[in-house]
């Protein structure tokens, strides 16, 4: 037999060290009385978390800015279930994810030569998505100012984005520089990311979107908790995130 | 090309992954000298895979941090041979690993054995049906090893993962609680089977109402603490669920990085060189013998490396590309269905339905792991009568529960909003509620689905992209559909209702390249008993190249309806097994 490589000590070392601490308390099922879901709204509508200051862009320009913000909010507005997008740091994420590595297309393959392809053939452009998004905004801000008096897209009434936003969704408005539905799909995951993204990674602010849905967090251990908990509503009152525990 | 070259050794395995981890494991006690090349970087249980980052779903799910840089390497894809093939540019329908482990250090951990049929389709359909059920322009081939000769490399390779799992039949004898049609097997799981989720009580009822044989999935998720022949522990699962794309900080999915690699370092006649792309295995004037592969090390400089025996070892695109790029056998030529290298490639079949649980029934989606599910087998393989189906084939139909991370899980169902008002009440009302059913079908091999050389495009290497012609064929089609439907009607049992969410009909057009289906790719460097239709003979050994041995899913001549690591795994310890205790003996060809 041979011996045990030197990093399993170490491994179990770190693994005690990951679990401890975060054992938060699942309610009872008599506490949840209610249904899961209801517990969940009024721990999401206190998690605003309101005094964090939003730190500035650096990826994005005012104007890309104001879109990015628009658009957050029309897709994560505030209800009852969660402040607006914005105020979750998701337009701050929406930046960041653009200026790093990801948002540089650092791990595609973008030599050419391009060309448009078959609905089969996936992305093709030779826009890395921050190039998308940047030609993309400025697609449809074109487009506002022709069709609206010169407004752009943040300053629509609430009614006005919510149809452009199902137009460009549907990709039922035509863009000059990129095709509408990857720039829309682009951005909507990079939104959606924002929402429900580890805090670490600026969005999802105060965990609000765990909250919302009654995710337990990233630092649960369930080998003891899935029988138990077997078709019981297993919820935390307060989700652990990556940021919580380092 | 004024490469340096450098000392020669006796043998270069490509890739750290599970093949080339096994035949390190095991060669590398023989005493000769290995050097091991990965492309990517080092990566270890720790401190990689510590938490809390381990679980950071959107470097590892989203970004895909354990996959493949596309800037340096890449494919092109077309549906058929009229089209241009374009290059796949961000990830899409599969994820092949990367860094030291590869696929196998994020992969889920469903490890089956495959059938007897599976191992002999060719000639168990026309035995059971009559060749006249072949259609023309399917490449059906015989695996040229049997399931009995493999059965003591299965065992092998589960006692090394210590997969959990129920048996079904031991050494012929039926066992209530397994797979009622898995072949005979001499052991049971090392493992008992994982705990059971919420779900899977729910399938596993449904299922059996129907006439089905439900049964828990063999897991390299650990149920228990286990240590291996090897002396290697293994964790229990915590089913955090972050697993699939991720790395285990547990040690509970069996992984080569931590079961094979440092076994082959206690060997000081053992190298690993990471940052080191494999970019060409050189050959003699002749052609008739490998000697050694040149390399791509991080600082970018080309090297050589010599050596006396080369074994492949990874992906399946990777395999192939190097064996079309070096010149070794004969390109496939789908036009006179002549040549080797390229052919009998195969994609795998999805399909399923969603569906909406009642309020009271709760999923606790976040519990889980990425091979926690109840799977039927009922209309797999040659399990059933598919001639009367009217296809060749079947899929495992199985439900899972894996990841409830909201990142990648937030599910509403069909007809509701993916954004704005109501949204998100919808998913409230959904996340603890939704389960999905899901099959993953068999796919055949044909003339008209192989691989090439791209004309046109080049990886940062400045070789040709490896050219994938690829497309559903109406074989497939027909069975996806029929099992989709099959899911649909487990969703309905289970939910009582007819519609209201019970099932999500999809229906299959061309293969599209562009999203995230299964890693699961098969073929381009098949082995078998004729070498007009195979490149490797029964030990996975080149008929061309005698010093040069290909492993992993790329050997086999068409896709099962079930994953490939533990076939991928058993026949790396068969193939090693013969290297060792034949081919070092008298070097040569095996066949």
């Amino acid at each position: 037999m041979n011996e045990k490589p030197a990093t399993d000590r170490r491994t179990l070392l770190k693994l005690a060290g990951f679990g401890v601490g975060m054992a938060a308390t699942p309610l009872t099922a008599a506490q949840e009385g209610h249904g899961g879901h209801a517990m969940a709204a009024p721990a999401a509508a206190s998690t605003a978390s309101a005094a964090a200051p939003t730190p500035g862009y650096i990826f994005l320009n005012p104007d890309e800015a104001a879109f990015v913000e628009a658009f957050v909010d029309t897709l994560i507005p505030q209800d009852e279930f969660t402040p607006k997008g914005t105020d979750l740091g998701v337009a701050v994420f929406v930046d960041r994810q653009l200026y790093s590595g990801w948002g540089n297309g650092d791990r595609m393959y973008l030599q050419g030569p391009f060309q448009e392809g078959t609905p089969e053939q996936g992305y093709q452009l030779k826009f890395t998505p921050n190039q998308l998004i940047r030609i993309g905004i400025a697609d449809v801000n074109d487009q506002v100012r022709a069709a609206h008096g010169g407004n752009t897209f943040d300053t629509l009434g609430e009614g006005d984005r919510i149809t452009l936003v199902t137009a460009l969704e549907q990709g039922k408005v035509d863009l000059p520089s990129v095709p509408t539905r990857a720039f829309f799909n682009t951005l909507f995951q990079l939104v959606m990311d924002g929402f429900f993204a580890d805090p670490i990674y600026g969005g999802n602010r105060g965990k609000a979107s765990w909250k919302m849905i009654g995710y337990p967090g990233v630092g649960e251990m369930y080998a003891d908790k899935i029988a138990e908990w077997r078709n019981r509503p297993y919820r935390v009152d307060e989700p652990l995130s990556i940021q919580d525990m380092m | 090309m004024a490469a340096t070259k450098l000392p020669a050794v006796d043998v270069v395995i490509v890739g750290s992954g599970w093949t080339g981890g096994i035949v390190a494991k095991e060669l590398a006690p023989t005493g000769l000298k290995v050097v091991m090349f990965e492309r990517g970087r080092p990566q270890d249980t720790v401190p990689d895979f510590a938490g809390p980052q381990a679980h950071d779903s959107l470097k590892y799910s989203r970004r895909l941090h354990m996959v493949q840089d596309l800037s340096q390497e890449t494919i092109t894809f077309r549906n058929s041979m009229d089209q241009v093939a374009l290059p796949i540019r961000q990830h899409g329908f599969y994820w092949p690993g990367t860094n030291v482990g590869g696929s196998g250090a994020h992969w889920s951990g469903l490890t089956w054995r495959w059938s007897e049929w599976e191992h002999k389709m060719r000639s168990g359909t026309i035995g059971k049906y009559g060749a006249g059920i072949i259609p023309e322009d399917m490449n059906l081939q015989d695996w040229p090893v049997s399931y009995d000769e493999l059965e003591p490399y299965y065992d092998k390779f589960e006692k090394v993962c210590g997969i959990s799992g129920k048996a079904g039949n031991i050494r012929g004898r039926k066992q209530p609680g397994g797979n009622p049609f898995e072949a005979p097997r001499r052991n049971e799981y090392p493992l008992p089977p994982m705990t059971a989720s919420h779900v899977m009580t729910l399938f596993d009822k449904a299922t059996a109402n129907l006439g089905y044989h439900p049964f828990p999935i063999p897991t390299a998720n650990c149920s228990g603490d286990y240590v291996n022949p090897d002396g290697i522990a293994l964790g229990q699962c915590h089913y955090c669920g972050h697993c699939t794309a991720f790395g285990c900080e547990a040690n509970a999915k069996a992984s080569p990085h931590f079961l094979m690699l440092p076994l082959a370092r206690n060997n000081p006649n053992f190298q690993l060189r990471t940052n080191a792309t494999v970019v060409k295995i050189n050959l003699d004037p002749d052609g008739k013998r490998a000697t050694g592969v040149t390399y791509v090390d991080a600082r970018g400089r080309e090297i050589e490396q010599p050596a006396d025996l080369v074994v492949l070892g990874a992906f399946v695109t990777g395999n192939v590309h190097l064996m079309l790029h070096s010149g070794i056998g004969k390109p496939y030529d789908p036009k006179t269905n002549s040549g080797v290298i390229g052919r009998n490639y195969a994609f795998q079949g999805g399909g399923g339905a969603r569906m909406l649980l009642d309020k009271d029934s709760y999923t606790n989606p976040f519990m889980g792991s990425g091979a926690l599910g109840s799977w039927i087998d009922d209309v797999n393989g040659d399990n059933y009568d598919f001639a009367k189906a009217g296809y060749i084939g079947g899929g495992g139909i199985s439900i899972g529960s894996n990841s409830g991370d909201p990142l990648t899980f937030h599910p509403t169902m069909p007809g509701q909003p993916r954004w704005g008002k109501g949204w998100k009440k919808a998913m409230v009302d959904a996340y603890h509620h939704v389960a999905g059913i899901s099959h993953q079908g068999a796919v055949m091999s044909y003339r008209q689905n192989y691989f090439d050389l791209d004309p046109t495009y080049r990886d940062a290497f400045g070789r040709p992209l490896l050219r994938l012609t690829f497309d559903w064929q109406p074989n497939e089609k027909k069975l996806m559909t029929a099992h989709s439907a099959i899911c649909q009607r487990i969703a309905e049992e289970i939910t009582g209702r007819k519609e209201g969410g019970a099932g999500m009909p999809r229906s299959f057009g061309r293969f599209n390249s562009g999203f995230y289906q299964t890693t699961h790719n098969t073929g381009g460097v098949v082995f078998g008993d004729d070498p007009r239709t195979s490149a490797l003979n029964k030990y996975c050994q080149s008929w061309d190249v005698p010093n040069l041995f290909v492993l992993g899913s790329c050997v086999f001549p068409q896709n099962a309806g079930r994953n490939p690591t533990g076939p991928v795994g058993a026949l790396a310890f068969w193939a090693a097994d013969a290297i060792t205790k034949k081919y070092l003996k008298r070097p040569g060809a095996l066949v």
